[in-house]
């Protein structure tokens, strides 16, 4: 039964990336259309149905969640696979929630390719069956600690697509990127409301990243004996944590608003990207879980 | 530029804050909104100089530069192992790379987090974050305490305008704007003709409780760090740790620790157990569990606790945390008249995830020559093709222990500390175990004879150990007060908008009409929404549906 419901997930997990294959593809075309008129043409049903089909592409990546989750009698967020498999899930989420509040379909190609992208280098690469969890790590910390930790990194995520954009507009602004293949950025707001965008998101980034940082304290208390000790992945929250901190800060300062700002939240959602990728399985450390 | 607002010399903030607040802020406010160059060069005289010092750290620029250097002076925290987490690390490095650690330690790569340049970046950092807060903190204190700000002098550049009839009157329409604006928690001061309301002042103090609060992390470590303590200890089943200087293996005072700060208790470990599963892919062996049983000796009480991983246990002002564990072999030695002369557990540290261990046997005295025994324990011992043994199991289902023994100067008497986890083997004389024919492979109860008539070695029985660590850290309670208003101060800070409402008569007195305008500090998306919404409520319900909003 376990081993059926294991089965089931990752089937749903290819089958997930095979939507949103095509909802990355139907994007594309979208956006490829609106740069042929310009970006005058209102939003087709190319970006309509790019929508639809990521929604069920999201339903059968929440699927393959639950059942893996199921299948291991716990929280699906214990080791790298896992985490990556959840916290792609919640940056397709994180998407489409934003989108009830603000249209941000034009970012839809960037995060469905990026969901692509994610799943099959965390499938192919990281992926491990289900198995139980070490004394370390049983500890509802964990639920707590690695949820909004996943949380945190879905928004960085969605907040880097939106400020790669901003740089790539703005750059546009200024009479640049003017060629047939960067036309598709006329379909894309200014990069002031691009800006704007980003911020909001990152800010609530932040705050479930300092909540990671703090769980983490705690929890690393109970586990280990001391809430901080400049652990390889202590030491990485924390340059993530001062990164955008400093994203934050250079909003308000004369000077750095636009492509500084945005350079710097690239760059620290570049730290997220490496203390997952990187830290995880080439660094030493306590937070050595990743199964692999 | 620069007469539209003239610069304040009394105010200190930075002076680079974006510019879009500034039409929010009185000329009065701190500097912060209102020096048009960035940051102008230092003027000639020495108080000048320190002026401009303290102007450019204490700018936004500055703590940008101060966060992204702290970020990156942290990687080399991560990239080289650190003396305070991975002091083994530290070591091997050394005997790797004997002349790179020269370098490395020269600049204090092995201590990045207390190094004489990651502390100043932190420091600068937060001198600047201080020379921030103190003055903003004096001018919102004068704000919470003034009444909203007055009227602009023009309307035209206000982002919220609109107009509606006074359908009451503009006395009675004033009277339900003022309460429309109460009930939305507004700041209010009404005339007879105008309103001037505020809204948000919980955005600053959030914000400035947010930073004050990591002040109060960092002085939280400075004042109370000094006084903690830690160290480890290894206890075997059946053995009693008690809590004092000489008990600790390993022990690591903070700099104001005194001995009196340990308080008297007892642990004995009764028991320890380790639950194992077996990987069904890769076939490995995998803890599940791992719980000791302890007796815990306090005053006159004692209780009985459970120790667990994530389950550290209370005794005296420190706290217990289960961080290893292992096999202790019972090992007795005996002289050839069969006179015991050493019988005790000895402690292998486990080499890897089938607890294949290592551990060294000294016998200084009782035989005719010193006796010292490497020794290699297998819990679940299988022969290997090779003639090697090997464990393939954690549990102890074949445990098995092998020697390699020698004879000679144990070296315990030059006076320098020894290893006892280390034997001089250059200089001993090996008698058994590889490469002498004569192997040593014990299970519970086997003896063995040593060659020439030295004596006798018996593997008696087997017990485990754990691994603790002890600690007492009196920053917890500061710094877990501290990151409470850490968060606070950030969620209030990021969920309040500064906004401002005002209001005045207009029309003539057959068609009074109430004009209303709104502003915010900084980007606010939502400030239209949010003021058609109070509009909306100070008219008769017939009015709003027509607008349809």
């Amino acid at each position: 039964m376990t081993n059926t419901l294991e089965s089931i997930s990752l089937i749903a997990t290819y089958s997930a990336m095979a939507v949103y294959t095509l909802a990355f593809i139907l994007f594309t075309v979208d956006l490829a259309g609106r740069a042929a008129s310009d970006g005058q043409s209102p939003p087709t049903r190319w970006l309509r149905s790019g929508m639809a089909v990521l929604l069920l592409g999201f339903a059968i990546h929440f699927g393959a969640v639950i059942t893996r989750g199921i299948s291991a009698h716990r929280v699906p967020w214990a080791n790298m696979y896992e985490f990556g498999l959840t916290a792609t899930l919640v940056l397709v989420g994180v998407f489409l929630g934003i989108n009830i509040w603000r249209d941000v379909r034009f970012v839809g190609a960037f995060v469905s390719g990026f969901a692509i992208l994610a799943l099959g280098i965390v499938a192919v690469n990281f992926y491990v069956a289900v198995s139980p969890l070490p004394p370390a790590l049983q500890s509802y910390w964990l639920v707590i600690h690695v949820c909004v930790a996943v949380l945190g990194t879905g928004f960085f995520a969605t907040g880097a697509a939106l400020s790669a954009s901003q740089l790539f507009q703005q750059s546009r602004e200024e009479g640049k990127l003017q060629t047939r293949s960067w036309r598709f950025l006329a379909a894309f707001p200014s990069s002031e409301t691009l800006e704007a965008l980003a911020y909001r998101i990152i800010v609530i980034g932040f705050v479930f990243w300092t909540f990671t940082v703090i769980a983490g304290g705690i929890w690393a208390e109970r586990a280990w004996g001391r809430y901080w000790g400049w652990d390889t992945k202590e030491v990485w929250s924390f340059i993530i944590w001062t990164l955008f901190a400093g994203y934050i800060h250079a909003r308000a300062t004369r000077g750095w608003r636009g492509r500084p700002a945005a350079i710097l939240s690239l760059v620290g959602f570049g730290a997220v990207l490496f203390n997952y990728g990187i830290v995880n399985v080439f660094f030493k450390g306590l937070h050595a879980y990743s199964g692999l | 530029m620069a007469s539209r607002r003239p610069s304040d010399p009394a105010s200190l903030q930075p002076v680079d804050l974006a510019d879009s607040t500034s039409d929010f802020d009185s000329p009065d406010a701190p500097r912060k909104n209102r020096l048009d160059a960035p940051i102008s060069g230092p003027k000639l005289g020495p108080l000048e100089f320190v002026r401009w010092v303290w102007r450019v750290l204490t700018s936004m620029r500055t703590a940008i530069i101060l966060l992204v250097l702290v970020a990156f002076a942290s990687i080399p925290g991560s990239l080289v192992p650190q003396r305070s987490s991975d002091p083994n690390g530290v070591i091997v490095f050394r005997d790797a790379n004997p002349e790179l650690f020269q370098f490395y330690e020269s600049i204090q790569l092995f201590d990045t987090f207390t190094s004489v340049w990651f502390s100043a970046i932190y420091l600068l950092l937060f001198i600047s974050l201080i020379g921030c807060i103190v003055p903003r903190t004096l001018y919102h204190w004068r704000i919470l305490l003034a009444e909203p700000a007055a009227e602009p002098a023009s309307w035209v550049r206000l982002p919220f305008r609109r107009r509606e009839p006074a359908v009451g009157g503009t006395a009675a329409s004033l009277d339900l704007a003022e309460a429309v604006l109460r009930s939305a928690h507004y700041r209010v001061v009404r005339n007879d003709t105008s309103i001037r309301a505020e809204f948000g002042y919980l955005r600053e103090t959030g914000n400035l409780v947010f930073h004050v609060a990591l002040v109060g992390v960092l002085a939280t470590l400075a004042v109370t760090g000094g006084y903690g303590w830690s160290g480890q200890r290894v206890i075997i089943e059946g053995q009693t740790f008690t809590n004092q200087l000489a008990s600790f293996d390993s022990f690591h005072p903070g700099s104001w620790f005194s001995e009196q700060q340990l308080e008297p208790y007892g642990v004995t470990l009764q028991s320890f157990t380790a639950e194992y599963t077996q990987d069904a892919v890769n076939d490995a062996w995998m803890p599940i569990d791992f719980t000791a049983k302890v007796s815990v000796a306090e005053g006159d009480a004692t209780r009985e606790v459970v120790l667990k991983v994530n389950e550290p246990l209370a005794a005296g002002n420190s706290q217990m945390y289960l961080l290893g564990n292992g096999y202790a072999p019972v090992i007795t030695v005996r002289d050839p008249q069969g006179t015991v002369v050493f019988d005790q557990p000895v402690v292998f540290l486990s080499q890897d995830s089938n607890l294949t261990s290592i551990g060294v046997v000294k016998v200084p005295d009782g035989l005719s020559e010193q006796l010292g025994m490497q020794g290699f324990f297998y819990p679940s011992a299988v022969d290997l093709d090779s003639g090697a043994l090997s464990s393939n199991n954690p549990e102890p289902t074949n445990p098995t222990v092998t020697f390699n023994i020698y004879t000679g100067d144990l070296g315990l008497d030059s006076g320098v500390t020894a290893n006892v986890f280390q034997l001089p083997v250059e200089s001993l004389t090996q008698i058994t175990g590889r490469h002498t024919g004569n192997d040593v492979m014990l299970t519970p109860g086997d003896v063995f004879e040593l060659p020439g008539g030295l004596g006798s070695i018996e593997f008696t029985s087997l017990r485990r150990f754990i691994g603790v660590e002890i600690r007492h850290d009196p920053t917890q309670m500061g710094v877990a007060i501290s990151l409470f208003f850490v968060v606070a101060g950030l969620l209030a800070s990021l969920g309040t908008r500064r906004r401002r409402v005002w209001i005045r008569a207009r029309g003539t007195a057959r068609t009074p009409e109430l004009e209303w305008g709104g502003m915010s500090r900084g980007d606010d998306p939502r400030l239209d929404a949010s003021l058609d919404r109070l509009v909306e409520k100070t008219l008769p319900p017939s009015a709003a549906k027509i607008r349809g909003k």
